[in-house]
């Protein structure tokens, strides 16, 4: 069943968490990645390799450069589904 | 005149305690660090050697979730001892580009490559975490501690086998007499407690085999001793040119006045027999001290507990030092923490500074019948050293051929 823009938001939230330590309410739609929430390309790999187990989605590595904020992601994600 | 370079701080994660200061209380009331292994992969693949010496700390109460993360086990070790080093010499303020870190490890991050392989085969390359190869490469640690202490002065990582944490020391002397640096962050580590380099050493016959009775296993100089124990942790030492220790008021634990590395050529693992490469280790570490090899009073021996390893190191010490050998008090404190590889020489060189500083030299244990073959003065339980000025060394030997050996002077302020 696929999960709703919120959840996905919520899931994905979560591994930032885990991965790199920063709160999860930080981590909303309008937050660039790299420029708000400091994630280099290292981490960003990892969330992009833990949301596909998560989601059950593929994102392909050339999509990855065009997911500048977290509502990208949450978008690409939510449509994947 | 040349400047004299001593030990400010001192860190350590071990078998034996999860800090320096544990570590050395459990070494001097005589425990073993030696345990059953107790992971499923023991008997999931019938290991021949079913315990070692498990580092007592739990990283992850230690450290935080990101670092735990990113840092192979070796490296995790590796930040604990060091930060501890850290802090005990009072968190030095030193000009970035003027602090350095020399450190060692034996294997590298075997843990990390090989889950890595492991999530490759049964997951595919894109399973395979971004972090894995720095996190595997033998500098990870070394660089993990420059990080971690703004070291701008260079980051380097000496890879010997068992002699490399004493090669890292040994390797500081030079940076901080250069004028270059004031400081240097010294030490090494390892965490290979994992089933392929168990199974590679029982494979070589080098591990003893007392499954029944692990804590007796680790027997220096015993005539029952059948091999090695292998051991993890890490061991750090704050080294610093004593200018600058006194300028900024440090306490001192010892003067660090000699090391030096020299290599057989002979077998790749089985030492020279007739000892001369380690003869001369000792020699020219003795030379730099300015010290004649009657002013050694104690030594801290790299003792393994094999049958071979610890007859050969018998005969270097006998060259250099003929019947004065007689008169050292000699710990083999393996016989406590098992053999930490890469990060032997780190704590041992702890427990040097340290007997040197509490003139009391650490117990050796398991010793129940001493080999008549090796006639050493062996410490068996804390033995007070000298009153005086007071020079002690510690050796290590690595599969290789590496020789090294380090040289340490009590304080006299």
């Amino acid at each position: 069943m696929a999960l709703s823009q919120s959840e996905v938001l919520a899931g994905l939230a979560e591994i930032v968490n885990d991965e790199t330590g920063i709160a999860a309410d930080a981590v909303q739609l309008d937050k660039s990645f790299t420029d708000d929430l400091d994630i280099d390309s290292i981490s960003m790999m990892t969330i992009v390799v833990n949301a596909e187990d998560k989601f059950g989605v593929k994102i392909p590595d050339e999509e990855v450069k065009n997911l500048v904020t977290v509502g990208d992601a949450v978008n690409f994600i939510t449509n994947a589904q | 005149m040349t400047q004299k370079i001593v030990v400010t701080g001192v860190g350590a994660t071990t078998p034996l305690g999860g800090d320096a200061r544990s570590t050395w209380k459990a070494l001097l009331a005589g425990e073993s660090g030696i345990s059953t292994i107790n992971e499923e992969w023991v008997t999931k693949y019938e290991l021949p050697v079913t315990f070692a010496g498990q580092a007592k700390v739990n990283a992850a109460e230690v450290l935080t979730p990101q670092e735990i993360k990113r840092l192979d086990p070796s490296s995790q070790f590796a930040l604990i001892a060091a930060r501890e080093a850290w802090a005990d010499a009072g968190s030095p303020d030193v000009v970035p580009e003027r602090l350095a870190v020399e450190y060692a490890t034996g294997i590298g991050g075997v843990w990390t490559l090989l889950d890595a392989y492991d999530a490759l085969k049964e997951k595919g390359p894109r399973r395979v975490l971004p972090m894995t190869i720095p996190m595997l490469m033998p500098n990870g640690p070394a660089a993990a501690i420059g990080m971690d202490i703004a070291a701008r002065g260079g980051v380097r990582t000496a890879v010997s086998a068992c002699a490399s944490s004493t090669e890292a020391v040994a390797n500081a002397i030079a940076r901080l007499r250069s004028g270059e640096i004031d400081v240097v962050v010294a030490g090494g580590c390892e965490a290979g407690i994992h089933p392929l380099p168990l199974a590679a050493f029982a494979a070589m016959h080098a591990l003893s085999k007392r499954n029944d009775d692990p804590a007796k296993a680790s027997r220096p100089y015993d005539v029952n001793r059948d091999g090695f124990v292998m051991g993890e942790g890490a061991g750090a030492l704050v080294l610093e040119t004593e200018e600058h220790a006194k300028k900024r008021g440090a306490k001192i634990y010892a003067e660090l006045v000699g090391g030096s590395v020299t290599s057989d050529a002979h077998h790749i693992t089985a030492p020279d027999p007739e000892g001369t490469g380690a003869a001369r280790a000792v020699t020219a570490a003795l030379k730099q001290a300015n010290a004649k090899p009657e002013d050694v009073v104690h030594i801290n021996a790299h003792a393994t507990s094999t049958p071979v390893g610890d007859i050969a190191e018998y005969t270097a010490l006998l060259r250099v030092f003929g019947d004065h050998l007689s008169n050292i008090a000699v710990s083999a404190t393996k016989s406590s923490t098992g053999h930490l590889l890469g990060g032997a020489g780190a704590i041992e060189a702890i427990f040097t500074v340290l007997a040197l500083h509490e003139r009391t030299a650490p117990p050796t244990i398991n010793l129940e019948n001493q080999d008549p073959a090796i006639p050493l003065d062996v410490v068996t339980s804390p033995r007070a050293l000298p009153d005086g000025p007071i020079l002690a060394i510690s050796t290590s030997f690595g599969f290789g051929g590496h020789n090294a050996v380090i040289a340490f002077r009590s304080y006299q302020g």
